[in-house]
Protein backbone atom coordinates (compact mmCIF):
# COMPACT_ATOMS: atom_id res chain seq x y z
CA UNK A 1 0.00 0.00 0.00
CA UNK A 2 1.42 3.15 -0.74
CA UNK A 3 2.62 5.26 1.57
CA UNK A 4 0.40 8.47 2.78
CA UNK A 5 1.24 11.28 5.00
CA UNK A 6 -0.66 13.12 7.38
CA UNK A 7 0.41 17.01 8.21
CA UNK A 8 -0.74 17.78 11.59
CA UNK A 9 -0.28 21.71 12.66
CA UNK A 10 1.38 23.64 13.00
CA UNK A 11 -0.80 26.79 14.22
CA UNK A 12 -3.86 27.28 16.28
CA UNK A 13 -4.46 30.41 18.66
CA UNK A 14 -4.87 28.06 21.81
CA UNK A 15 -1.62 26.52 21.41
CA UNK A 16 1.05 28.18 23.44
CA UNK A 17 3.77 26.32 21.34
CA UNK A 18 3.06 25.66 17.58
CA UNK A 19 4.29 22.49 16.26
CA UNK A 20 4.02 20.66 13.11
CA UNK A 21 3.68 17.04 12.59
CA UNK A 22 4.25 14.51 9.33
CA UNK A 23 2.74 11.47 10.20
CA UNK A 24 3.63 8.91 7.41
CA UNK A 25 0.90 6.19 7.51
CA UNK A 26 0.33 3.07 5.73
CA UNK A 27 -3.01 2.00 5.76
CA UNK A 28 -3.91 2.46 9.32
CA UNK A 29 -0.96 2.20 11.10
CA UNK A 30 1.72 5.19 11.67
CA UNK A 31 5.53 4.38 10.24
CA UNK A 32 7.25 7.34 11.31
CA UNK A 33 7.16 10.92 12.21
CA UNK A 34 8.57 14.10 11.18
CA UNK A 35 8.60 17.03 13.91
CA UNK A 36 8.83 20.38 13.03
CA UNK A 37 9.02 23.03 15.33
CA UNK A 38 10.25 26.79 15.30
CA UNK A 39 7.15 28.62 13.48
CA UNK A 40 6.27 31.38 15.90
CA UNK A 41 10.11 31.45 16.82
CA UNK A 42 10.63 35.26 18.80
CA UNK A 43 13.87 34.84 20.00
CA UNK A 44 12.93 35.86 23.23
CA UNK A 45 16.66 34.78 24.42
CA UNK A 46 17.92 37.82 22.58
CA UNK A 47 15.21 40.32 23.47
CA UNK A 48 15.85 39.40 26.91
CA UNK A 49 19.77 40.99 26.66
CA UNK A 50 17.73 44.21 25.53
CA UNK A 51 15.47 44.41 28.73
CA UNK A 52 16.08 45.58 32.63
CA UNK A 53 16.90 42.28 34.76
CA UNK A 54 13.08 43.18 36.11
CA UNK A 55 11.37 44.00 32.82
CA UNK A 56 12.62 40.45 31.75
CA UNK A 57 10.41 38.83 34.50
CA UNK A 58 7.22 40.53 32.53
CA UNK A 59 9.03 39.36 29.01
CA UNK A 60 9.45 35.87 29.81
CA UNK A 61 5.66 36.16 31.30
CA UNK A 62 4.28 36.19 27.80
CA UNK A 63 6.12 33.27 26.57
CA UNK A 64 3.16 30.67 27.70
CA UNK A 65 -0.06 31.43 27.06
CA UNK A 66 -1.63 28.58 29.89
CA UNK A 67 1.00 28.25 32.29
CA UNK A 68 1.99 31.73 32.26
CA UNK A 69 3.69 31.65 35.53
CA UNK A 70 6.43 29.44 35.10
CA UNK A 71 8.55 31.19 33.37
CA UNK A 72 8.77 34.25 35.58
CA UNK A 73 9.19 31.64 38.61
CA UNK A 74 11.89 29.77 37.10
CA UNK A 75 13.78 33.12 36.03
CA UNK A 76 13.23 34.78 39.57
CA UNK A 77 14.65 31.20 41.09
CA UNK A 78 17.96 31.89 38.91
CA UNK A 79 18.11 35.52 39.68
CA UNK A 80 18.22 34.62 43.78
CA UNK A 81 21.02 31.84 42.59
CA UNK A 82 22.82 34.08 40.85
CA UNK A 83 22.69 36.46 43.79
CA UNK A 84 22.82 34.02 46.25
CA UNK A 85 19.71 35.15 48.04
CA UNK A 86 16.77 33.75 49.42
CA UNK A 87 13.46 36.35 49.36
CA UNK A 88 11.44 37.09 52.42
CA UNK A 89 8.99 33.58 53.72
CA UNK A 90 6.16 35.53 53.12
CA UNK A 91 7.25 36.14 49.05
CA UNK A 92 8.24 31.89 49.11
CA UNK A 93 4.82 30.62 50.13
CA UNK A 94 3.05 33.51 47.73
CA UNK A 95 5.19 32.16 44.84
CA UNK A 96 3.88 28.78 46.05
CA UNK A 97 0.28 29.66 46.17
CA UNK A 98 1.02 31.09 42.12
CA UNK A 99 2.51 27.87 40.91
CA UNK A 100 0.15 25.27 42.38
CA UNK A 101 -3.19 27.54 41.37
CA UNK A 102 -1.65 27.62 37.75
CA UNK A 103 -0.92 23.60 37.81
CA UNK A 104 -4.31 23.10 38.90
CA UNK A 105 -6.13 25.23 35.93
CA UNK A 106 -3.53 23.48 33.13
CA UNK A 107 -4.02 20.08 34.35
CA UNK A 108 -7.91 20.83 33.91
CA UNK A 109 -7.57 22.28 30.38
CA UNK A 110 -5.55 19.09 29.45
CA UNK A 111 -8.57 17.01 30.59
CA UNK A 112 -11.17 18.98 29.34
CA UNK A 113 -9.14 18.60 25.22
CA UNK A 114 -8.31 14.66 26.15
CA UNK A 115 -12.30 14.19 26.70
CA UNK A 116 -12.85 15.73 24.02
CA UNK A 117 -10.69 14.17 21.56
CA UNK A 118 -11.91 10.65 23.07
CA UNK A 119 -15.26 12.03 22.32
CA UNK A 120 -16.25 12.54 25.64
CA UNK A 121 -17.32 16.31 24.99
CA UNK A 122 -19.10 16.09 28.94
CA UNK A 123 -15.91 15.67 29.96
CA UNK A 124 -14.35 18.48 27.94
CA UNK A 125 -17.43 21.15 29.31
CA UNK A 126 -17.17 20.01 32.50
CA UNK A 127 -13.31 20.26 33.34
CA UNK A 128 -13.23 23.80 32.04
CA UNK A 129 -15.70 24.98 33.68
CA UNK A 130 -14.68 23.78 37.19
CA UNK A 131 -11.16 25.32 36.24
CA UNK A 132 -13.31 28.96 36.11
CA UNK A 133 -13.46 29.33 39.55
CA UNK A 134 -9.97 28.64 39.98
CA UNK A 135 -9.31 31.44 37.26
CA UNK A 136 -11.72 33.64 39.44
CA UNK A 137 -9.10 33.20 42.35
CA UNK A 138 -6.42 34.46 40.07
CA UNK A 139 -8.42 37.60 39.13
CA UNK A 140 -8.73 38.38 42.90
CA UNK A 141 -5.21 38.08 43.55
CA UNK A 142 -3.83 39.54 40.47
CA UNK A 143 -6.71 41.12 38.55
CA UNK A 144 -6.10 39.24 35.41
CA UNK A 145 -7.12 35.67 35.01
CA UNK A 146 -3.90 34.93 32.86
CA UNK A 147 -0.45 36.47 33.29
CA UNK A 148 -0.55 37.27 37.09
CA UNK A 149 2.90 39.20 37.28
CA UNK A 150 3.32 38.38 40.33
CA UNK A 151 6.70 36.81 40.58
CA UNK A 152 9.41 39.27 41.31
CA UNK A 153 13.36 38.59 41.18
CA UNK A 154 14.01 38.81 44.87
CA UNK A 155 10.75 38.25 46.29
CA UNK A 156 6.68 38.34 45.13
CA UNK A 157 5.30 41.16 42.98
CA UNK A 158 2.47 42.02 45.41
CA UNK A 159 0.71 40.45 48.35
CA UNK A 160 -2.47 38.06 49.01
CA UNK A 161 -4.49 40.00 51.01
CA UNK A 162 -5.78 37.96 54.44
CA UNK A 163 -9.27 38.87 54.06
CA UNK A 164 -9.33 36.65 50.89
CA UNK A 165 -8.24 33.76 52.51
CA UNK A 166 -11.28 32.16 53.37
CA UNK A 167 -13.16 32.33 50.56
CA UNK A 168 -10.02 31.27 48.55
CA UNK A 169 -10.01 28.29 51.10
CA UNK A 170 -13.66 27.47 50.04
CA UNK A 171 -13.21 27.39 46.46
CA UNK A 172 -10.88 25.13 46.54
CA UNK A 173 -12.46 22.72 48.92
CA UNK A 174 -15.48 22.65 46.72
CA UNK A 175 -13.42 22.03 44.04
CA UNK A 176 -12.53 18.77 45.33
CA UNK A 177 -15.42 16.80 45.02
CA UNK A 178 -15.36 17.72 41.22
CA UNK A 179 -12.35 16.23 40.97
CA UNK A 180 -13.39 13.14 42.96
CA UNK A 181 -15.97 13.05 39.97
CA UNK A 182 -13.30 13.29 37.27
CA UNK A 183 -11.16 10.55 38.84
CA UNK A 184 -14.37 8.25 39.23
CA UNK A 185 -14.79 9.41 35.27
CA UNK A 186 -11.54 8.40 34.18
CA UNK A 187 -10.67 5.06 36.54
CA UNK A 188 -13.92 3.59 36.44
CA UNK A 189 -14.74 4.27 32.54
CA UNK A 190 -14.29 1.16 30.91
CA UNK A 191 -14.59 2.57 27.70
CA UNK A 192 -11.56 5.39 28.79
CA UNK A 193 -9.81 2.08 29.50
CA UNK A 194 -9.93 0.42 26.39
CA UNK A 195 -9.02 3.58 24.83
CA UNK A 196 -6.21 5.00 26.87
CA UNK A 197 -4.42 1.41 28.48
CA UNK A 198 -1.68 0.13 26.71
CA UNK A 199 -1.29 3.11 24.27
CA UNK A 200 1.12 5.10 23.33
CA UNK A 201 3.66 3.55 26.07
CA UNK A 202 7.13 5.22 26.78
CA UNK A 203 9.42 2.68 29.13
CA UNK A 204 11.38 3.89 32.54
CA UNK A 205 14.46 3.77 29.63
CA UNK A 206 12.69 6.04 26.99
CA UNK A 207 12.38 8.14 29.98
CA UNK A 208 15.89 8.43 30.80
CA UNK A 209 16.78 8.17 26.60
CA UNK A 210 14.53 11.38 26.16
CA UNK A 211 15.51 13.06 28.95
CA UNK A 212 11.66 13.48 29.38
CA UNK A 213 9.96 15.73 32.51
CA UNK A 214 7.10 16.18 34.48
CA UNK A 215 3.95 14.04 34.22
CA UNK A 216 4.81 12.27 31.07
CA UNK A 217 8.02 11.18 33.02
CA UNK A 218 5.93 10.14 36.07
CA UNK A 219 3.19 8.14 34.19
CA UNK A 220 6.19 5.71 33.24
CA UNK A 221 7.17 4.95 37.09
CA UNK A 222 9.98 7.62 37.15
CA UNK A 223 9.82 9.75 40.38
CA UNK A 224 11.29 13.04 39.37
CA UNK A 225 9.95 16.56 40.41
CA UNK A 226 11.72 19.88 40.76
CA UNK A 227 9.61 20.62 43.91
CA UNK A 228 10.98 17.69 45.70
CA UNK A 229 14.40 16.79 44.62
CA UNK A 230 15.77 20.72 44.47
CA UNK A 231 13.24 22.59 46.36
CA UNK A 232 12.73 25.91 46.45
CA UNK A 233 9.95 28.29 47.12
CA UNK A 234 7.60 26.77 50.14
CA UNK A 235 7.56 23.22 49.01
CA UNK A 236 9.98 21.75 51.57
CA UNK A 237 7.54 23.56 54.29
CA UNK A 238 4.34 21.91 53.87
CA UNK A 239 3.41 18.22 53.43
CA UNK A 240 2.73 16.58 50.01
CA UNK A 241 3.86 13.67 48.17
CA UNK A 242 4.96 13.12 44.08
CA UNK A 243 2.85 11.64 42.44
CA UNK A 244 3.68 8.11 39.98
CA UNK A 245 1.93 5.78 38.11
CA UNK A 246 3.69 2.73 35.97
CA UNK A 247 2.15 2.40 32.88
CA UNK A 248 3.57 4.82 30.26
CA UNK A 249 0.78 4.82 28.49
CA UNK A 250 -1.90 7.98 27.90
CA UNK A 251 -3.93 6.17 30.84
CA UNK A 252 -1.37 6.82 33.23
CA UNK A 253 -0.62 10.36 32.38
CA UNK A 254 -4.01 11.14 32.74
CA UNK A 255 -4.09 9.29 36.27
CA UNK A 256 -0.71 11.46 37.37
CA UNK A 257 -2.84 14.80 36.43
CA UNK A 258 -5.81 13.88 37.98
CA UNK A 259 -4.54 12.84 41.42
CA UNK A 260 -1.78 16.19 40.98
CA UNK A 261 -4.79 18.27 41.37
CA UNK A 262 -5.51 16.76 44.90
CA UNK A 263 -1.78 17.26 45.97
CA UNK A 264 -2.22 21.10 44.67
CA UNK A 265 -5.04 22.15 46.34
CA UNK A 266 -3.49 20.02 49.27
CA UNK A 267 -0.55 22.29 49.24
CA UNK A 268 -2.20 25.53 48.87
CA UNK A 269 -4.65 24.63 51.35
CA UNK A 270 -1.16 24.50 53.57
CA UNK A 271 0.46 27.26 52.71
CA UNK A 272 -2.77 29.45 53.48
CA UNK A 273 -2.88 27.84 56.92
CA UNK A 274 1.33 28.13 57.72
CA UNK A 275 1.67 31.86 55.11
CA UNK A 276 4.08 34.19 57.98
CA UNK A 277 3.55 37.71 57.99
CA UNK A 278 6.09 40.10 57.01
CA UNK A 279 7.63 41.70 54.22
CA UNK A 280 7.35 40.42 50.62
CA UNK A 281 10.21 41.96 48.91
CA UNK A 282 14.11 41.79 49.58
CA UNK A 283 14.86 44.99 47.13
CA UNK A 284 17.62 43.59 45.21
CA UNK A 285 19.42 46.82 43.73
CA UNK A 286 22.57 46.03 41.67
CA UNK A 287 23.26 42.28 39.88
CA UNK A 288 27.03 41.34 40.20
CA UNK A 289 28.64 39.70 37.74
CA UNK A 290 28.16 35.44 37.44
CA UNK A 291 25.75 33.30 36.48
CA UNK A 292 22.76 30.96 37.68
CA UNK A 293 20.24 28.67 37.24
CA UNK A 294 16.81 28.86 37.94
CA UNK A 295 14.16 25.52 38.18
CA UNK A 296 10.42 25.83 38.16
CA UNK A 297 8.24 22.09 37.59
CA UNK A 298 5.84 23.39 35.32
CA UNK A 299 2.62 21.22 35.00
CA UNK A 300 4.35 19.86 32.03
CA UNK A 301 7.76 19.77 33.67
CA UNK A 302 11.08 21.22 34.73
CA UNK A 303 11.55 24.59 33.11
CA UNK A 304 15.32 25.90 33.33
CA UNK A 305 16.29 29.20 33.09
CA UNK A 306 20.18 30.37 32.78
CA UNK A 307 21.35 33.88 33.32
CA UNK A 308 24.79 35.04 32.66
CA UNK A 309 25.24 38.63 34.09
CA UNK A 310 28.23 40.88 33.35
CA UNK A 311 27.32 43.13 35.92
CA UNK A 312 25.13 45.65 33.73
CA UNK A 313 21.53 46.32 34.23
CA UNK A 314 20.50 43.79 31.19
CA UNK A 315 21.31 39.56 31.42
CA UNK A 316 24.27 39.21 29.19
CA UNK A 317 23.13 36.04 28.14
CA UNK A 318 19.34 34.11 29.22
CA UNK A 319 19.01 30.47 28.44
CA UNK A 320 15.50 29.84 28.49
CA UNK A 321 14.68 25.88 27.83
CA UNK A 322 10.82 24.75 28.12
CA UNK A 323 9.32 21.25 29.16
CA UNK A 324 8.06 20.00 25.82
CA UNK A 325 11.28 21.08 24.40
CA UNK A 326 12.38 17.40 25.48
CA UNK A 327 8.40 15.97 25.88
CA UNK A 328 7.91 16.77 22.29
CA UNK A 329 10.33 14.36 20.75
CA UNK A 330 9.33 11.47 22.60
CA UNK A 331 6.29 10.90 19.89
CA UNK A 332 8.53 9.75 17.64
CA UNK A 333 8.56 6.58 20.03
CA UNK A 334 5.33 6.64 21.40
CA UNK A 335 3.29 7.00 18.17
CA UNK A 336 5.23 4.64 15.86
CA UNK A 337 3.47 1.51 15.45
CA UNK A 338 -0.10 3.01 16.64
CA UNK A 339 -2.96 3.75 14.70
CA UNK A 340 -4.39 7.42 13.42
CA UNK A 341 -7.42 7.11 15.63
CA UNK A 342 -5.21 6.68 18.35
CA UNK A 343 -2.27 9.54 17.10
CA UNK A 344 -4.75 12.29 18.32
CA UNK A 345 -4.81 11.22 22.32
CA UNK A 346 -1.06 10.15 22.23
CA UNK A 347 0.33 13.12 21.24
CA UNK A 348 -1.92 14.97 23.23
CA UNK A 349 -0.61 13.55 25.94
CA UNK A 350 2.08 14.68 26.51
CA UNK A 351 -0.01 18.09 27.14
CA UNK A 352 2.03 20.34 24.35
CA UNK A 353 -0.54 22.54 24.44
CA UNK A 354 -1.85 20.63 21.68
CA UNK A 355 -5.04 22.24 20.56
CA UNK A 356 -4.58 22.67 16.84
CA UNK A 357 -5.80 19.43 15.99
CA UNK A 358 -8.76 21.28 13.00
CA UNK A 359 -5.43 21.96 11.16
CA UNK A 360 -4.80 18.21 10.43
CA UNK A 361 -5.48 16.90 7.06
CA UNK A 362 -4.89 13.49 5.86
CA UNK A 363 -2.90 14.03 2.26
CA UNK A 364 -2.38 11.46 -0.48
CA UNK A 365 1.13 11.46 -0.70
CA UNK A 366 0.74 10.21 -4.62
CA UNK A 367 -2.05 12.58 -5.81
CA UNK A 368 -1.51 15.01 -3.29
CA UNK A 369 -5.42 15.12 -2.60
CA UNK A 370 -6.98 15.81 0.86
CA UNK A 371 -8.87 13.05 2.29
CA UNK A 372 -9.55 14.47 5.69
CA UNK A 373 -9.27 17.28 7.71
CA UNK A 374 -8.29 17.77 11.49
CA UNK A 375 -12.23 17.60 11.99
CA UNK A 376 -12.46 14.27 10.26
CA UNK A 377 -9.41 12.92 12.17
CA UNK A 378 -11.09 14.36 15.35
CA UNK A 379 -14.23 12.12 14.36
CA UNK A 380 -12.27 8.97 13.65
CA UNK A 381 -10.65 9.09 17.56
CA UNK A 382 -14.53 9.94 18.78
CA UNK A 383 -15.86 7.16 16.56
CA UNK A 384 -13.34 4.43 17.93
CA UNK A 385 -14.74 5.47 21.30
CA UNK A 386 -18.38 4.83 20.19
CA UNK A 387 -17.18 1.50 18.80
CA UNK A 388 -16.22 0.13 21.62
CA UNK A 389 -18.67 1.67 23.75
CA UNK A 390 -20.89 0.09 21.75
CA UNK A 391 -19.32 -3.59 22.20
CA UNK A 392 -18.89 -3.37 25.64
CA UNK A 393 -22.49 -2.34 25.76
CA UNK A 394 -23.53 -5.66 24.17
CA UNK B 1 25.92 8.66 44.11
CA UNK B 2 26.91 11.37 46.58
CA UNK B 3 28.23 14.38 45.64
CA UNK B 4 31.36 14.15 46.56
CA UNK B 5 31.33 10.64 44.93
CA UNK B 6 30.78 12.42 41.39
CA UNK B 7 33.02 15.74 41.70
CA UNK B 8 35.93 13.53 42.87
CA UNK B 9 35.20 11.06 39.41
CA UNK B 10 34.95 13.65 37.42
CA UNK B 11 38.29 14.94 38.24
CA UNK B 12 39.84 12.32 38.26
CA UNK B 13 38.55 11.24 34.28
CA UNK B 14 39.67 14.69 33.52
CA UNK B 15 42.98 14.79 34.72
CA UNK B 16 45.20 18.02 33.31
CA UNK B 17 42.10 18.74 30.62
CA UNK B 18 40.10 20.19 33.82
CA UNK B 19 40.71 23.60 33.33
CA UNK B 20 38.71 24.70 36.53
CA UNK B 21 35.94 23.65 39.00
CA UNK B 22 33.51 25.90 40.51
CA UNK B 23 31.40 24.69 43.72
CA UNK B 24 28.98 27.65 43.75
CA UNK B 25 26.78 26.38 45.91
CA UNK B 26 24.75 22.91 47.22
CA UNK B 27 23.09 22.41 44.16
CA UNK B 28 25.01 23.64 41.49
CA UNK B 29 28.37 22.86 39.98
CA UNK B 30 30.62 24.09 36.94
CA UNK B 31 33.37 22.40 35.57
CA UNK B 32 35.10 23.99 32.72
CA UNK B 33 36.96 20.95 30.62
CA UNK B 34 39.01 20.93 27.73
CA UNK B 35 36.52 19.78 24.35
CA UNK B 36 38.94 16.67 23.84
CA UNK B 37 37.37 14.97 26.97
CA UNK B 38 33.75 16.29 26.49
CA UNK B 39 32.41 12.98 24.87
CA UNK B 40 34.17 11.03 28.26
CA UNK B 41 32.71 12.73 30.57
CA UNK B 42 29.18 13.16 29.07
CA UNK B 43 29.16 9.54 28.84
CA UNK B 44 30.25 8.92 32.21
CA UNK B 45 27.45 11.39 33.56
CA UNK B 46 24.86 9.93 31.00
CA UNK B 47 25.18 6.58 31.40
CA UNK B 48 27.21 5.61 34.67
CA UNK B 49 25.59 8.77 37.25
CA UNK B 50 22.41 7.91 34.67
CA UNK B 51 21.96 12.26 35.02
CA UNK B 52 19.15 13.38 33.02
CA UNK B 53 20.20 16.02 30.21
CA UNK B 54 18.52 19.22 30.98
CA UNK B 55 19.95 21.55 28.04
CA UNK B 56 22.79 23.46 26.76
CA UNK B 57 23.53 27.03 26.55
CA UNK B 58 25.42 28.52 24.61
CA UNK B 59 27.48 31.74 24.84
CA UNK B 60 29.08 34.37 22.52
CA UNK B 61 31.94 35.70 24.76
CA UNK B 62 33.13 37.57 21.84
CA UNK B 63 36.70 35.82 21.58
CA UNK B 64 34.94 32.23 22.17
CA UNK B 65 31.79 30.44 22.28
CA UNK B 66 31.24 29.02 25.59
CA UNK B 67 28.80 25.92 25.63
CA UNK B 68 27.23 24.85 29.11
CA UNK B 69 26.14 21.37 29.32
CA UNK B 70 23.49 21.62 32.05
CA UNK B 71 22.68 17.77 33.93
CA UNK B 72 20.29 17.15 36.25
CA UNK B 73 20.84 14.49 38.77
CA UNK B 74 17.66 14.25 40.63
CA UNK B 75 18.03 11.64 43.36
CA UNK B 76 20.18 14.23 45.06
CA UNK B 77 19.08 17.69 42.90
CA UNK B 78 22.08 18.60 41.77
CA UNK B 79 22.59 20.43 38.24
CA UNK B 80 26.30 19.54 37.42
CA UNK B 81 27.42 22.34 34.16
CA UNK B 82 30.25 21.11 31.78
CA UNK B 83 31.61 23.99 30.19
CA UNK B 84 33.58 24.16 27.15
CA UNK B 85 35.17 27.07 25.52
CA UNK B 86 35.86 26.81 21.85
CA UNK B 87 38.37 29.57 20.26
CA UNK B 88 36.96 31.65 16.59
CA UNK B 89 37.28 30.98 14.36
CA UNK B 90 37.35 27.22 15.24
CA UNK B 91 34.30 26.44 16.62
CA UNK B 92 33.95 22.53 15.92
CA UNK B 93 33.12 19.86 18.57
CA UNK B 94 32.42 16.55 19.19
CA UNK B 95 28.31 16.06 19.00
CA UNK B 96 26.37 14.09 22.03
CA UNK B 97 23.52 12.73 19.53
CA UNK B 98 24.98 9.44 18.25
CA UNK B 99 24.73 8.55 22.21
CA UNK B 100 22.27 10.56 23.95
CA UNK B 101 19.21 11.68 21.38
CA UNK B 102 17.72 14.14 24.08
CA UNK B 103 20.79 16.15 22.62
CA UNK B 104 19.71 16.34 18.95
CA UNK B 105 17.45 19.39 19.24
CA UNK B 106 19.69 21.52 21.34
CA UNK B 107 22.74 21.03 19.28
CA UNK B 108 20.90 21.82 15.85
CA UNK B 109 19.33 25.22 17.75
CA UNK B 110 23.14 26.12 18.88
CA UNK B 111 24.18 25.03 14.98
CA UNK B 112 22.03 27.90 13.77
CA UNK B 113 22.07 30.45 16.62
CA UNK B 114 25.84 30.50 16.76
CA UNK B 115 27.29 29.08 13.96
CA UNK B 116 29.22 25.77 15.85
CA UNK B 117 29.57 22.55 14.02
CA UNK B 118 28.67 19.28 15.89
CA UNK B 119 30.80 16.86 14.85
CA UNK B 120 28.82 13.47 14.16
CA UNK B 121 25.63 14.74 14.43
CA UNK B 122 23.07 13.17 11.86
CA UNK B 123 20.78 15.95 11.00
CA UNK B 124 22.69 18.92 11.26
CA UNK B 125 19.82 21.20 9.74
CA UNK B 126 17.44 24.29 10.50
CA UNK B 127 15.53 23.47 13.63
CA UNK B 128 13.84 27.11 14.54
CA UNK B 129 14.71 29.28 11.08
CA UNK B 130 13.60 29.15 8.19
CA UNK B 131 15.11 26.48 5.56
CA UNK B 132 16.34 29.54 3.63
CA UNK B 133 17.82 31.56 6.16
CA UNK B 134 20.77 33.37 4.56
CA UNK B 135 24.37 31.04 5.34
CA UNK B 136 26.91 32.34 8.17
CA UNK B 137 23.96 34.81 9.48
CA UNK B 138 23.70 32.90 13.21
CA UNK B 139 21.55 35.95 15.38
CA UNK B 140 22.84 34.91 18.64
CA UNK B 141 26.69 36.33 17.45
CA UNK B 142 27.93 39.41 19.48
CA UNK B 143 29.86 39.91 15.92
CA UNK B 144 27.43 40.93 13.50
Amino acid sequence: MARKIIPIGPYHPLQEEPEFFKLHVDGETVVDIDIEIGYNHRLIEKIAESKSFDQVTFLVERICGICSTSHPFAYVNAIDDLLGVTPPERALYIRTIIGELERIHSHLLWLGLAGHFLGYNTVWMWAWRYREPVLDIFERIAGNRQNYAMMKPGGARRDIFEEDFPWIKKTLKDLIPKVDMFKGAVMDDPVIHARTEGVGVLTKEDVHDYCLVGPTARASGVSIDVRKDDPYAAYDKVEWKVITHEGGDVYSKAVVRILELYESINIILQCLDKIPKGPIDSNIKDMPIGEGIGRHEAPRGEVIHYIMSDGGNSPARHKIRAPSYMNIASNKKAVIGETISDATIILAAVDPCYCCTERMAVVDYKTGKKLMDGEDLIKLSQQKTERLRNKLVR
Amino acid sequence: MKREAIIENIKVRSGKSLIEFTDKSKTRIYFTINKDILTQTVKYLFNDVKARFSTASGVDIRKAIEILYHFSIDEIGLIVTLRVILDKPDLEVDSLTPFMKCAEWIEMEMHEMLGVNFKGHPNLKHLLLKDDWPEGNYPLRRDI
